[in-house]
């Protein structure tokens, strides 16, 4: 056997001894309901502090999270207003996705989270930001639930489509919460 | 070189995912081969110290455990390339 090969064989399993990480974390954000926003937001808290490039693709229901608490009422017609009504946006009022009881439910899991130590979507939405996690919304959705730009919290990166969130999701970890 | 901790992070009482966010943003303040201790109590914290140093290149050399408490020493990666 020639050095050459044997030299070549080394390469060979050096390379296969990598551990094969992607630095890049992609996750669809397609529930506004505190239990899936919750762990969404501790994922991409995470892979930020993992040093991961950590992009959150809010869209449909999705979007309501990224709401003003202090907004109430959405839209422009009847039906997004009503919409607003209905499902109150901002990341203070999600309601868990069972056992709600008329917000009992999640004021209940706020008070565990507390008396845990675990942060709030809030101040995870906060790290977020702070960590530089990409938070974009969903064009198409915020034309056609009625929310404006100004609706929406600051620190989010210009609304995008489709396109520009697979594109991002091109050889990224992907999660679709 | 002498072996002294750098900077000490009290992270007794956080739950996932605190302890490593913390850590994380501490650890970009370090200089190259300073160390970092860690003091925590979530027991999540074991597993998730030592993924975090192995996804991060950033070498975990110590994870020690006493009475419920946690203590995980890290030190600062050498600059990639």
């Amino acid at each position: 056997m020639s050095v050459n090969t044997i030299e070549q064989q080394l390469a060979e399993q050096l390379v296969a001894a990598q551990p094969t990480t992607t630095n890049r974390l992609v996750i669809f954000a397609w529930s506004g309901e505190l239990d899936k926003i919750w762990p969404t937001l501790i994922l991409a808290t995470t892979g930020a502090a993992m040093g991961k490039d950590t992009t959150v693709f809010f869209t449909f229901w999705g979007l309501f999270p990224l709401v003003k608490n202090k907004v109430r009422i959405t839209g422009e017609n009847w039906m997004q207003r009503m919409l607003s009504v209905m499902n109150r946006g901002g990341d203070e009022h999600l309601k868990l996705s069972k056992m709600n009881f008329v917000g009992a439910g999640p004021a209940m899991m706020k008070s565990l989270a507390n008396w845990h130590h675990v942060a709030s979507p809030h101040e995870l939405m906060e790290m977020a930001k702070e960590l530089g996690v990409h938070l974009i919304p969903c064009q198409m959705t915020m034309d056609m639930l009625g929310l404006k730009r100004e609706d929406l919290i600051d620190g989010l990166e210009e609304p995008a489509g489709a396109t520009k969130a697979l594109a991002e999701a091109e050889g990224a970890i992907t999660l679709f919460i | 070189m002498s072996i002294t901790i750098a900077t000490s992070l009290d992270l007794k009482g956080l739950s996932c995912p605190l302890p490593i966010i913390k850590t994380a943003k501490a650890m970009k303040q370090l200089m190259p081969g300073q160390l970092l201790e860690a003091i925590a109590t979530d027991p999540g914290s074991v597993s998730d110290f030592k993924a975090w140093a192995q996804s991060t290149g950033n070498p975990l050399v110590e994870s020690t455990q006493e009475g419920g408490v946690y203590r995980f020493v890290l030190m600062k990666k050498e600059t990639m390339q």
